[in-house]
């Protein structure tokens, strides 16, 4: 293609990066209503995007193609990633407008976010791998403490920032390392010079584990989770729910890509991380969540369990691994969408649910509403016929063709204890008698409901028809 | 006829009827509506699966009535659903127990109606699909999708301790079909295949058959369940109201049975071989300790309950002797108690409705208030003692000849338990029904009205109906139990 300015433009990443700047202009100029304007600017711009990368324009303009990759993987991760940071706009705008914390930066910050996770997926050098992160995570420091006036809001933001700055510093110490060893940054240049080696040297290793353990950090999994519970439970509910939805696809896109590309070779010694990780997450995140009462709280912990199985189809390190983790990715995604829509429109007595025993009687008085969030929770805990099911299911058939067998049957196993605590919540709202007799309320743009409501038939109906997604799916490979 | 997909409409009708009263907004005039729908949806679903009896080839020895379409692409998995002898009466069973459930809940459901028919005409789809399932994926999403509206059944209807009866209901069984998951995900890596009918024979070495065999035994014997992995039942079916523990007992631990049947002995018969011995000790074991059990209990649910533990330990012993008497017998002995347990239930739903207790001690001398309410009770109670005329006899004469053939000691534990399942039910009896009542509070208690008549005489004809002329259940499914059987020798170099 010829590098003329529009095929610069149109490049999906330029294009976010020139939408995220109009989009600070467009708020600061606005005399009123600047939220409500920067969110639909927001809104607009990341569908816009998403089309961008679904017609794949790409460049080589100063060294573009060098430093990213564009392969079928980096574009599913990417437009899951536009498409939901979008629908978590739309979800939380009546909460930031009825909250009062309705400041243009949030769209305008969480557009740079959005770019930097992007940046994330498709990058094959450690430096813009780096930097990519540093973009997205100071944008996110900065919306988790954006209720400035609350204390839990900012102690949260300065935890994330605290734990993030650790994380970042073992990371680059990580690249240095590799950097070292190897004299090189791009992920081929890594994996050309590895591919001479026998056994890696111990510098190496070290350098190994430093990145992905900074990579835990980012994607959450346990032993280096606890930043997650505190920041979900403290930054505002429509923060939470974009830290559960986005960040993590890009995450787990850039740990994909880090073990399978450049240390592909090596993958012994990265899966014995990988499947630590991966079963300290799912056992911690379902244990954990059953004494938790607060609901955010209690997703964080789910979350982090989620983050263990996508890492069972990590440490399978095959195609089939590939395509179930982004299977996986999908799945988490509609389910947290869905979640946090309905979180962010329920409120009791005027104020917003974020306890479990708040829920209690729920049923009753919005039965639709109930029965949605009871879809959900047993979509989460993997019982058919609902679409979490197909999500584990995929990545048990990927453990178990790479002859994982102990790590499929813990995984069933951490699936088991974690229903306990999705099926809490349905007691609350089934089981138990309404004592205090407040009445709930349900309130819900349009947009938003049309997203829910799309999103549940999907939840129910996926069973009908699954080669929809496994389609398009199957046609994914990371190189 | 052949055009109409005749299995589909029987699973997917009660789904429909769903869907109508999921139109229907609930206020006190249309109640009424809801429960007709739910009641006549369930009757026509009966309707369609009596067709499938009438159309049955019994000269066949495998799946007719076939449906089968492509459901995923990237992986052999179907929609693929036929009948063959061992699941066509597993499906009338539940087509016939769900309307005298609805019915049962007629009057003594009064919260959230609308959600109660919903639960078990959902119950009843998911049911009737796992036992018309060929696709090995297609029955696994039925079998743990059983457990949604059982929980809410449980957990929302039921008695005072329903909370804790539900989550270990629902926990307890989970965790044995996830094995199940994952055994049926090696199956697939190893055959390429997930079609039931397909794998029937002997395709996998020895030592995968053994994990594979383990894996299925986690889940089935949960469902059925064997000792000692049957605690969660007694609070299950105490806590359940009597529709839920109808279908618990009348159903869902069939679910085992079946599954015994068609993947451990119908795929993996070396495995099974080796392990009989130790699934013989479990079910003896389970017949004596769980009647001395029923024995001491006091509330008529509770002994009920164990006599259903007492029973399924016959019928795994029918199952692993692997001849066709044994397992004719126990395919006999699931339907009965099937029968017989539900109508039990309901029996104890009758009287609970009008005293509000479960408590042995507090009746006495029903006899003189209640006469057709004893006769009837007395003809079940003598179907699960298994006195010939009834289809108890049928059942537990099957399985004693079976297992002679197999070891005298499995006869005299079998044996054993028929004995003590005579004392504790008459017993039983003995304690409600006669006498003379001696508490005041009984002397208002009305017999049976047309609506349980209606009920428990449909009931008390089948009990009796297996029992005179057996050979109508058992030829339809003699030549699909030959064919296991065929198998299982042939694997084992008999």
């Amino acid at each position: 293609m010829e590098n003329n300015l529009i095929s610069v433009l149109i490049v999906p990443e330029v294009s976010l990066a020139i939408l995220a700047i109009a989009c600070l202009m467009y708020g600061l100029f606005s005399k009123k209503d600047s939220f409500n304007k920067a969110t639909n600017f927001g809104i607009l711009s990341l569908i816009f995007v998403s089309v961008l990368v679904y017609f794949d324009f790409t460049t080589n303009f100063a060294l573009f193609e060098t430093f990213f990759s564009n392969t079928t993987f980096t574009k599913f991760f990417k437009i899951l990633t536009t498409l939901g940071a979008a629908a978590s706009l739309i979800i939380c705008k009546n909460y930031f407008i009825d909250t009062k914390i309705n400041r243009f930066e949030i769209p305008t910050l969480l557009l740079f976010s959005t770019l930097g996770m992007m940046l994330m997926i498709s990058s094959k050098n450690l430096m813009m791998m780096y930097l990519a992160i540093e973009l997205q995570s100071l944008s996110l420091y900065v919306v988790a403490s954006i209720k400035r006036n609350s204390l839990e809001s900012a102690e949260s933001g300065v935890k994330y920032f605290i734990l993030g700055a650790l994380s970042s510093g073992i990371l680059l110490y990580g690249f240095s390392l590799v950097y070292g060893f190897t004299g090189q940054t791009s992920f081929d240049g890594i994996y050309i010079s590895l591919s001479q080696l026998d056994k890696l040297p111990i510098g190496l290793v070290f350098g190994l584990v430093f990145i992905l353990v900074g990579l835990a950090f980012k994607v959450s999994a346990v032993p280096f989770h606890m930043w997650t519970p505190d920041v979900y439970e403290g930054a505002p509910t429509p923060i939470t729910a974009f830290f559960a939805i986005v960040p993590k696809l890009a995450a787990i896109a850039l740990i994909f890509r880090f073990c399978l590309e450049p240390f592909r070779s090596f993958y012994f010694e990265w899966t014995q991380v990988i499947f630590f990780l991966s079963v300290a997450s799912m056992f911690l995140g379902a244990t954990a969540a059953i004494a938790q009462k607060s609901l955010k709280r209690l997703l964080a912990y789910s979350s982090i369990g989620h983050v263990g199985y996508v890492l069972i189809a990590l440490v399978a390190a095959s195609d089939q691994g590939i395509r179930s983790a982004s299977i996986y990715m999908f799945i988490y995604l509609i389910m947290n969408i869905s979640v946090f829509a309905i979180l962010l429109s329920l409120k009791k007595s005027d104020k917003y649910v974020d306890k479990i025993n708040q829920l209690t009687g729920l049923s009753k008085t919005n039965p639709i509403v109930s029965a949605s969030l009871a879809i959900i929770m047993l979509s989460m805990a993997g019982i058919p016929p609902f679409i979490g099911f197909f999500g584990k299911f995929y990545v048990f058939i990927a453990a178990i063709e790479s002859q994982q067998y102990i790590l499929a049957v813990l995984g069933v196993l951490a699936s088991v204890i974690s229903a306990f605590y999705y099926l809490r919540i349905i007691k609350g709202m089934y089981f138990d008698e309404a004592i205090d007799g407040e009445n709930f309320d349900f309130t819900i743009n349009n947009q938003a409901k049309v997203i829910l409501l799309t999103l549940m038939l999907i939840i129910i109906f996926f069973i009908l028809y699954p080669s929809l997604l496994t389609g398009i799916v199957s046609g994914i490979s990371i190189i | 006829m052949t055009d109409i997909p005749l299995l589909s409409l029987t699973i997917f009708l009660p789904l429909l009827g769903a869907l109508v009263i999921l139109l229907i907004k609930e206020d006190e005039s249309s109640i009424n509506n809801i429960k007709n729908v739910a009641l006549w949806t369930s009757v026509g679903v009966f309707l369609l699966s009596l067709l499938i009896w009438l159309q049955f080839d019994n000269s066949k020895s495998g799946y007719q009535f076939e449906e089968k379409f492509r459901w995923f692409n990237d992986f052999n998995f179907y929609y693929h659903v036929g009948i063959d002898g061992i699941s066509l009466f597993m499906v009338i069973l539940s087509t016939f127990l769900t309307p005298l459930c609805i019915l049962s809940s007629w009057e003594s459901v009064k919260k959230r109606v609308k959600e109660y028919m919903l639960a078990f005409l959902f119950l009843e789809t998911v049911m009737i699909g796992m036992f018309a399932s060929v696709d090995i994926l297609l029955f696994y999403i039925f079998f743990e999708a059983v457990l949604i509206p059982m929980y809410l059944i449980i957990g929302i209807w039921g008695g005072d301790r329903r909370i804790y009866a539900s989550f270990k209901f629902f926990l307890y069984t989970l965790l044995g079909s996830v094995l199940m998951l994952i055994a049926i995900v090696v199956i697939y890596q190893l055959t390429n295949s997930m079609s039931i009918a397909e794998l029937q024979g002997n395709f996998f070495a020895r030592n995968v058959q053994l994990y594979l065999w383990l894996a299925f035994f986690a889940s089935f014997a949960v469902k059925i369940p064997m000792w000692p992995f049957h605690t969660w039942l007694p609070d299950a079916h105490v806590e359940a109201p009597t529709a839920g523990s109808v279908i618990l007992a009348g159903v869902l631990l069939k679910m085992g049975g079946y599954g015994f049947i068609r993947f451990s002995l119908g795929m993996l018969p070396e495995a099974s071989e080796y392990f009989a011995p130790m699934v013989m000790t479990l079910s003896i074991i389970a017949v004596i300790y769980t009647s001395l059990v029923a024995l001491a209990q006091t509330d008529i649910k509770k002994l009920i309950a164990y006599s259903s533990v007492a029973h399924m330990g016959l019928v795994t012993i029918g199952i692993f002797v692997v001849n066709s008497q044994g397992l004719e017998g126990a395919m006999i002995q699931m339907i009965s108690h099937g029968v017989v347990s539900g109508a039990l239930f309901l029996c104890v739903g009758v009287i609970y409705d009008r005293m509000h207790t479960r408590d042995i001690n507090f009746y006495g001398g029903l006899v003189n208030r209640m006469p057709i309410y004893a006769t009837v009770f007395m003809i079940f109670m003598l179907g699960s003692v298994g006195l010939p005329g009834t289809s108890g006899f049928i059942g537990e004469f099957l399985v004693i000849v079976g297992a002679f053939k197999y070891s005298s000691i499995v006869v005299v534990g079998a044996a054993s338990g028929i004995v003590l399942s005579a004392v504790y039910m008459l017993y039983l009896y003995k304690r409600i029904i006669f006498g003379v009542i001696e508490n005041e509070k009984l002397n208002e208690i009305s017999d049976l009205n047309l609506r349980e008549k209606s009920i428990l005489i449909p009931l008390a004809i089948a009990v009796i109906l297996i029992g005179i002329f057996p050979n109508i259940f058992i030829d339809p499914m003699r030549l699909s139990l030959e064919l296991i059987i065929s198998n299982f020798e042939i694997a084992n170099g008999k």
